[in-house]
């Protein structure tokens, strides 16, 4: 057990540390939800990456900083930057999904274009994938694209595509080989949002926000060169992208500071002459909800360790998603309980907390809990990839060869 | 940075695992458990064999001067083979308290009898966390009077490290004049607790520390606990995927029904991340002695938490037959069910974590 990261470590971080305080006065405020970076958020986002601070191992003639990956170096920038309260660069899903991807997966030519205004900041991306009739059984996508007169033609409709509205670009999976297996049949296309065709409906969710749109697709018309990989590969080009998606939802600092967000407002939150933190039932589970924000933080750094070592994490690392999004759903609901009947203040209300920021995160981090991979999908995964449990027997016998693909395309997921 | 145990650190671990494995059966926990002794002498002597006796003794009293982390690698593997062997208290908390604030002539007397598995030292600290029936010791002139429950490791016991009600440890020979010991009986076989009666009870005191040393062996002790719940834990995981795995009803392998897969991954998805914790708690109390004790009561109590619910969810998983004594599956319930009781319940340690931070006065 060594959690010393080294001196040559020590000096990185007391660098970046000081470059937080000389620059920190420049970071934007509120970048978080703001789907549209505003032009100091681009400013900041561009100071980042010239210091290597984001964008860190993108090669430098793509628009990154070039430097060699470093699991290390990334966690630094990553605590540091939570230590100091400051945003750190964007992370939109252009940046998070597409870019990757594309450094994996895209042509010369689509490097070039895309990924440095990507990280930038000015080219902003929505992600179409889940349909209305294909969510945990994603590969079960209806929307088409036929090939006429050189271009796809594509019809049919996504959902859950988030900032869809203030989005320039989408990157989409479409059925492009109808007659071919199910996982076999989708191209991973990418194509501007102002393309004609293209009718973009808000989604108002349980918040009382449109967090997520659905998007609709007419005779959408997109040059034949406007895709990702191969005609038919588009399953396993997505792949690389929903890993990158999982990652992100597991953070351990994120957790760190609503829990220490929690702790503030249960010292702080009067009932009658004393506080919310004085209810030794409240304290309780204050404390309990405490010893899982340390476990996960210290799988976290055996996520770290075994990444360092060459070794993808196995167990510890499959169960990020699942057991992060409960915990942090379950802080919210800590956090709204310890407020009693303010905790139900929200749409602005006189009195209210925080901006109603505890009940958002309560109902917003269910969706997170459903989205990006459901519970009920995470145990599926935790169950027949990390324990090695048999599948669930299939109502029909598939052919041959759709299953063989499936069966390519879950390892695929299950490794990402 | 290395997040994670050592090459020796897995080398021990392979070989107490290897040599539970060839020594502690079930057959053999059975006979123990269903037997007089709960403790099996043959498992101890393949412990020695290894040195585990010794591994907290510290070097110059012939033992291994290891850390609580190495204490832990073992305790999980005690816990994943329901081992029934004195290893908390006379292997692990009574070196650490010897050798911290024990007399020369206590440590020479006693120490290198531990580490060679010559001498057995039960531990009394349960009324220094909770004073149940009224229990409790009072020391006036060098004399204990009162009582103390759940001494730790008690059968066969030479001696007994008693806490008074100030937190001072006293070492006491199990043949002391005055000295009535009546054993308790828990659901755990594998363990051995029991009550001592002091009436003006002559003891040897250990050096005055304010009731820290007390306090060290709480952290150290819950620390240890955690890691034998983690891998009886582990056990119970293992057997429920493989009875899973298995079992055939209505034509299936019931392992392939999503309602017995996730209650495995539910427990799996516990279960991982406590691995770490119980490591880190260790690493703490070797390593980072402000954290030590928040770091303890978070492993204690979240292990308490997380194998109540591996334990009723791997007997679930095993249908009847785990709810029969023919599986023995029950060993590990129990084993688990003791280990989050003894030294703390999770409700009295998150108390106490609590109050570590503050939480419980106003700024």
């Amino acid at each position: 057990m060594d959690l010393e990261y080294g001196p040559e470590y020590d000096a990185f971080r007391e660098e970046l540390r000081s470059f937080l305080e000389k620059h920190g006065d420049r970071a934007p405020d509120g970048q978080g939800r703001a789907a549209r970076p505003s032009s100091e958020a681009v400013e900041w986002q561009k100071l980042l990456i010239e210091h290597g601070y984001t964008a860190r191992t993108i090669p430098k003639e793509y628009g990154g900083y070039g430097a060699q990956p470093d699991i290390l170096q990334s966690r630094i920038i990553a605590e540091e930057f939570s230590r100091a309260g400051l945003p750190g660069g964007l992370s939109n899903q252009g940046i998070s999904m597409l870019v990757p991807t594309l450094l994996e997966l895209g042509s010369e030519e689509q490097k070039r274009r895309w990924i440095e205004p990507t990280l930038k900041g000015e080219t902003v991306w929505c992600q179409g994938y889940s349909e209305p009739g294909a969510g945990s059984d994603l590969a079960a996508l209806k929307t088409s694209a036929h090939v006429e007169n050189g271009d796809f033609v594509i019809n049919g409709q996504k959902i859950w595509t988030s900032t869809a509205k203030q989005s320039d670009m989408i990157f989409c999976l479409v059925r492009t080989e109808p007659d071919a297996p199910k996982h076999g049949g989708i191209s991973y296309l990418i194509f501007s949002m102002d393309t004609p065709g293209i009718e973009v409906r808000p989604l108002k969710t349980m918040t009382g926000h449109a967090e997520f749109n659905e998007t609709f697709f007419t005779d959408v018309r997109v040059p034949m060169d406007q895709i990702v990989g191969q005609r038919g590969q588009g399953w396993y080009v997505a792949n690389a992208t929903l890993g990158h998606e999982r990652g992100m939802l597991g953070d351990p600092d994120a957790l760190e500071n609503r829990f220490q967000a929690l702790v503030k407002l249960m010292q702080e939150e009067r009932v009658g002459q004393g506080r919310a933190i004085d209810n030794p039932v409240l304290r309780d589970r204050l404390a309990a909800l405490q010893a899982e924000v340390a476990a996960m933080k210290y799988n976290g750094m055996r996520i770290l360790s075994d990444n360092l070592k060459g070794d993808p994490g196995g167990m510890a690392k499959l169960i990020v998603k699942l057991q992060s999004c409960e915990l942090a759903h379950q802080i919210s609901a800590l956090a709204i309980d310890a407020s009693g009947e303010m905790g139900i203040l929200y749409h602005g209300s006189d009195r209210e907390r925080e901006g109603g920021a505890w009940q958002w995160n309560y109902m917003f981090q269910l969706g997170l809990i459903i989205g990006g991979g459901t519970a009920q999908i995470q145990k599926n995964i935790i169950a027949e990839r990390g324990l090695d449990m048999p599948r669930e027997p299939r109502l029909a016998k598939p052919a041959p060869a759709e299953q063989a693909a499936a069966v390519t395309a879950r390892q695929k997921q299950g490794a990402a | 940075m290395d997040f994670g145990l050592s090459q020796d650190q897995q080398m021990l671990r392979d070989a107490v695992s290897r040599c539970l494995a060839d020594n502690c059966p079930l057959d053999h926990v059975r006979e123990c458990a269903e037997g007089e002794a709960s403790f099996s002498d043959k498992v101890q002597s393949a412990l020695n064999e290894l040195g585990i006796a010794g591994m907290m003794v510290p070097e110059k009293h012939g033992g291994l001067g290891m850390t609580l982390l190495d204490a832990a690698v073992v305790a999980e593997q005690l816990g994943y083979a329901v081992a029934p062997v004195p290893f908390l208290s006379s292997h692990v908390l009574a070196p650490i308290a010897l050798a911290q604030a024990g007399s020369e002539q206590q440590q020479s007397e006693w120490l290198p009898k531990i580490a060679n598995g010559e001498a057995r030292i039960g531990v009394a600290i349960a009324e220094t966390i909770e004073a149940r029936d009224g229990a409790g010791i009072s020391a006036e002139n060098g004399k204990l009077t009162g009582t103390a429950l759940f001494a730790l490791d008690f059968t066969g016991a030479d001696a007994y490290l008693v806490a008074d009600t100030a937190g001072r440890l006293h070492l006491v020979p199990a043949d002391a004049a005055g000295l009535e010991r009546r054993p308790l009986t828990t659901i755990d076989r594998t363990r051995s607790v029991g009550e001592l009666r002091f009436e003006q009870v002559a003891v040897q005191p250990l050096a005055d520390d304010g009731g820290a040393g007390a306090a060290r062996l709480r952290d150290a002790g819950r620390v240890i606990l955690a890691a034998d719940s983690l891998g009886a834990g582990q056990a119970m995981i293992e057997k429920a995927v493989d009875y899973a795995g298995q079992r055939e009803q209505f034509g299936r392998i019931i392992g392939s029904f999503q309602a017995v897969k996730h209650m495995c991954a539910e427990m799996a998805a516990r279960h991982e991340p406590c691995r770490s914790l119980v490591w880190y708690a260790a690493h703490a109390f070797d390593a980072a002695p402000e954290e030590a004790a928040l770091a303890a009561c978070h492993a204690k109590s979240h292990t308490g938490e997380v194998y109540r619910f591996v334990a009723r969810t791997s007997t679930e998983v095993h249908g009847g037959m785990g709810f029969t004594d023919l599986l023995g599956l029950h060993y590990w319930f129990k084993r688990i069910g003791f280990d989050r009781q003894v030294l703390g319940g999770p409700e009295a340690v998150r108390a106490e974590a609590a109050a570590l931070q503050g939480w419980d006065r106003a700024a």
